[in-house]
Formats: C-alpha cells, structure tokens, sequence
C-alpha cells in the first residue's frame, strides 16, 4: 500500500492524461456524430452507408489503429494525436447510431408542429428535435465513454502514458497491486463520466422530471357514429 | 380569404401499384372570418387539403391562394409563420414550458423575449388559462388544457389565418364539447379565417359557417351551410355520412320558437317531505336551488325527509328560453315529468313546456327557416338516439 502513498502523484498525473485521452475525443466525436446522425435521417437512401460504415470503423483493432494512425496522419509514433484521432473515429463509430435513434425518439407530431410553426430545418433541428433528443443520446454517450476510457488504456502498448501503463508495467514487474491500480483508476475514472454525463443530462432536460397530471382527456374511447 | 384551384394531389404508388389520389381537383372557397370545416371519412384527403395550405405537402398541379397570393410564390417558414396551425394531440414542445410553447411564432417572428413571453401571457387569459399553468411542461397539463395552449400557440402572432386538424377528437366528449364551446366564443371575437378538418360530422355541423363534405379519394361531395348539408343531402354517400336523425339535428338550427311556458310548482332543495307533497299533486315535483336554478326533479311519495341531492332524478336536460327547436324538444323528452325545463340567460328557472306543445309550435309556418319539420313527428324514439349521438365519433378516428 506503501506504493500507491509514494506513487500518488504520478497516479493523478496518469489519470488526468487518461481523462484527456478518453474525454477530448469524447467531445469532437459527438460534435462529428450529430451533423452526421442528422444527415442519416435527412437522406434514408445513404443512411445505411453511413450508419454501418462507421458502425464498422469499430471493428478494427484498437491496437491496429493507433500503429496505424503515423502512416495515415504522417505523425510521429508517440505523438498524442494518434490518440486522440483513433479515440474520435471510435467515438464517432458508436456515436453516429446513437444521434440516429435519438433524433427518431422526437415525437413526429412535435418536429411536425415545429414545421408548421415556421421552423427551418437548422432551426427545427437546433431548437426542437437536439434538446428532446437529449434522454436517449446521453445513454448513448456513457456507453461511448466507458468504452473510450478502457480503449484508451490499449496505447500504454505503444508508449503513451495513462492509466494503462500501470497494467503493461504491472504485468511484466509481476506486480499484482501495481495492475489494481490501473484497474481501479480506469473503472473510478468511467465512473466520473458516466456520472458527469448524468449530471448533464440532468440539467438540460427538467421537462423530462416535470411528472405527468394524467388528467381528464386523454385515450378517449371512440364510439361509433352512425 | 382561401382559395383552392383545381388542387390535386396525387402519390406516387409503390412498384407494381398504380399511383393514388389524394385530393382530386378541389376547388373551394374558404370566405374571410368564417370556419370552412373539411369532414369525410379516412382517406378522403382532408388532412393532406389542410397541409397544402401552409405547403407542409406540396400540390401536384393547381394553386392555392392566400388572400389573393399564390402561396407557392411565397417563403415557406415566413407563410407558415402567417398561419395559426393546431393539430390533434396539441403537438406541443414537450421540453418547452407552456408560456414559451405559446411564445413560439412571436420568437421566431424575431420578438424579443419579454414582449414574446408578455404577449404568451395575455394567449392564456384568452383561452382560459390561469397564469400558474404558463411556467409547467405540457406534460404536467390534461389533454384538454394541452389543446387550449395549443389553440393559444396558434394564436400567438395573431395570424389571419388559422387550419386546425382534428384538434379536439383527442379528448373525451365533455372536454370536447366544452372546447368546442369556447372555440366559438373566441372566433366570435377574433373573426379569423379558418379551415377547420375532422371526421366528425356532428363537430363539422357545430362548428361550421360552411361544411365541405368529401368523399374517399378526395372529390368535394357537397359544400355547404349546415343546416342545407342536413335538409338536402346532393347524393346518397353524403346522406349516408351526415347520418340518421337529420330531421331532428337540423331542429338545432332553428332558433327560439315561441312559446307560452306552464307555471310549474316548484320547491327548493332542502325543503320537507310536507311542504314537497302540499306543493303538487303530480307524481314529479321540479327542485330548484337557493338562486333559483333548476337541479331535479323528485318524486314527492317516496320522500322519507328532507330533499337532499341524493334524491334528485337527474334525467332531463334543461334548456334557455332562447335556445333552438331542438334544444328544447330535448328538454321536453329527457324530463321524467315530460315537462321540459327552460331557464332565463342568468340560469334561473323560467317555466316549462311539453313535447306537444313544441312539435305543435314548430307545425306551424316557420318563417324564415328552410328547414322541412317533417322528420320531427316521431321524435321521441329518434330523439333519444340523437342525444347520445352528439358524443359519439368516427370508428377510423385517426387524421388522413
């Protein structure tokens, strides 16, 4: 236990380089996925191209990619930005499905009554369909965190310290407290974005804790007419 | 002013399908602050007529004009803009409050946020909305004050115009009736051109100055007042459509018919079972409140004390002295005593009068009235049917 006390410093700095790696691209993904998401519901004939082309980005081996990523990017091997590319691709691959659903969860009759108030698509897109599109993308987004922060800890193989260094290191130390601390880091850290994607969930959707009346009004029985 | 020239609207069909026809060379007028009410059954294009209007679906061939304006020469978002447009359900932004749903146009007419919020506010009032109810979620409201923010909504940027699809078939018949109510009292006031869609013929023939009955595949069947649409139907399909008991229904267009009302004794509620027996010898004896409304109707024999509500026979409908033909023959039948009560404008109880006495009043010429009373003779059976039919709707109660 010794160790962690001494090694509490380079821990937090590992952590933070960890959250830098997972959640940057975390955020640029999303920012690529949406335009993307809306686009793929904008145009049902491309649709599958892109919802399964960057489904199938996901496949490729984490590994692969970052090796990858300097022949494409022309970077150097331990360059950050290798990182943070392929984590973004990731994001994006898992991200793209998740706008797509999230947008198809808006209400047809809402985007509907948006056109006829005299939304343009931008402004219909912007003001009504992203804001009620919140709920089912935040789900989408923690999955897409969680993932991005046990991914992340695949470039310690390649050199580029986080988390994950303490897992590569451990193992060939045969240092089994060493391995926790990587262990534990990476699910706390998972645990902090999935939290604070909560958090924002919460804040942008009080509509959604506003509870129902189920007032007179509603299903009504139709009777027949003669 | 709405005007419809040779409209057709015509869908590509799927592989192997001929293509279908939606709206098939409408042309119709709907006049400057009067309600054009569009009824058919499912698939007689009505939904997709309103939608051409604000070019939510775009026309096949022939053009619309708005106003003297062809609205295809017009910017889509800024015409809609100009349009009040209520839908079945409200359509609400659920993640909006009930005063920035309603300030919706306003904002995007480029109001800015006060005089948008200020100007929601006064919508409320008008649609009969407590102040309270403008900071909730619609999801907080019942349907049927969801449909008021809705008609409020619409109403926002005070638009000429206004097409309402089906915006009250989604509650239940007393909320209806009540809207439906309102609805007339607000365009009383405010005098906007509306195109008004539902599957309801009895809504259609409420709400109407003119009904445009269309038929599957969307021909214009019959366009006319109401009350033409129910004493001479074109054709069988609308005959059909506007249903049994035109006879009586089209009693309610035929106002106020001059009667000599009987004194009726009367006793208050609360009163003893003496002072109810030494008021009337009838077996049925009409109960009134403290200002003199009518409540019931007891039977004085089976009294054990004093007359509470739970003794009242609740039956009879009760109607204004000023009320239409049918209004007061309904009056007449529903009453257990076969006296009908009529009461003054402020509700207090004016008299009363028999079946007899209304069919015999409405024999005899009727002036200005195009209506033929014929039907009206055998009332009593088809009455009843009529009454219970003013709630009931289409089977296919779903928007085309």
């Amino acid at each position: 236990m010794t160790w962690v006390w001494e090694h509490l410093g380079d821990i937090g700095g590992y952590a933070a380089s960890h959250a830098l790696l997972a959640g940057i691209p975390l955020v640029v993904g999303l920012a690529l996925a949406l335009p993307l998401g809306w686009l793929a519901r904008r145009l049902p004939r491309v649709a599958p191209l892109i919802v399964g082309g960057s489904g199938l980005l996901y496949t490729i081996p984490s590994l692969a990619l970052f090796i990858l990523m300097p022949l494409v990017l022309g970077s150097k091997i331990l360059d950050a930005i290798n990182v943070y590319v392929a984590m973004t691709i990731y994001t994006v691959a898992l991200l793209v499905r998740s706008v797509v659903d999230a947008l198809g969860s808006v209400p047809e009759s809402t985007a509907l009554a948006a056109t006829a108030m005299g939304y343009r698509r931008l402004g219909r897109a912007l003001a009504v369909e992203l804001p009620l599109a919140v709920p089912v993308l935040a789900s989408g987004l923690r999955v897409a965190a969680v993932s991005n922060v046990s991914i992340v800890s695949v470039a310690s193989l390649i050199g580029y310290p986080q988390l994950g260094y303490y897992l590569t290191d451990g193992y060939q130390r045969s240092f089994p407290l060493e391995i926790g601390v990587g262990i534990v880091g990476c699910v706390l850290l998972a645990l902090v974005f999935d939290l604070a994607i909560r958090g924002a969930e919460w804040a942008l959707t009080p509509w959604a804790r506003a509870g129902s009346s189920g007032g007179s009004g509603r299903a009504p029985k139709e009777v027949a007419a003669t | 002013m709405i005007r419809f020239e040779g409209v057709t609207k015509r869908y590509a069909g799927a592989p192997g399908h001929a293509p279908s026809v939606a709206v098939d060379d409408l042309t119709l007028e709907a006049p400057t602050g009067q309600i054009t009410v569009l009824v058919g059954p499912s698939g007689c294009g009505k939904t997709t007529t309103l939608r051409m209007v604000n070019r939510m679906i775009t026309p096949t061939s022939g053009s619309i004009w708005l106003d003297g304006r062809d609205t295809a020469a017009l910017d889509e978002a800024e015409l809609r803009r100009g349009i009040g447009y209520v839908i079945q359900h409200a359509g609400l932004f659920p993640h909006r409050t009930v005063l920035d749903n309603v300030a919706t146009v306003p904002r995007l007419l480029g109001w800015d946020t006060a005089k948008a919020r200020r100007r929601a506010a006064e919508m409320l009032e008008l649609v009969g909305l407590e102040a309270a109810y403008g900071g909730r979620y619609p999801s907080q409201l019942s349907g049927g004050q969801q449909q008021r923010v809705g008609v409020a909504r619409a109403l926002a940027a005070d638009p000429p115009v206004m097409l309402m699809d089906e915006p009250f078939s989604a509650v239940d018949p007393v909320v209806r009736e009540q809207l439906q109510d309102e609805f007339l009292r607000l365009q009383r006031e405010l005098g906007k051109t509306i195109l008004f869609v539902t599957h309801d013929i009895d809504e259609a023939i409420k709400l109407g100055d003119q009904v445009a009955v269309l038929r599957v595949g969307g021909r214009l069947a019959q366009l006319d007042t109401p009350a033409r649409l129910l004493a001479d139907p074109v054709d069988d399909f609308v005959a059909d459509f506007v249903g049994r008991d035109r006879g009586y229904r089209a009693l309610g267009f035929r106002g106020a018919p001059p009667l000599a009302l009987r004194d009726e004794p009367t006793v208050r509620l609360g009163a003893g079972v003496g002072a109810a027996r030494a008021a009337t010898t009838d077996r049925w004896l009409l109960v009134l409140d403290d200002a003199g409304a009518p409540v019931g109707w007891v039977e004085p024999d089976r009294l054990t004390g004093p007359i509470g509500p739970e003794h009242l026979h609740r039956g009879g409908t009760v109607a204004r002295v000023d009320a239409s033909y049918r209004a007061v023959l309904d009056a007449a039948l529903s009453a257990p005593s076969g006296r009908g009560v009529l009461v003054d404008e402020s509700g207090r109880f004016a008299g009363t009068v028999t079946a007899n006495r209304v069919v015999a009043a409405m024999s005899r010429p009727a002036g200005a009235s195009q209506v033929d009373p014929a039907g009206g003779e055998d009332g009593a059976g088809t009455g009843a049917d009529g009454i219970r039919e003013t709630a009931g709707g289409d089977p296919a109660g779903t928007a085309t």
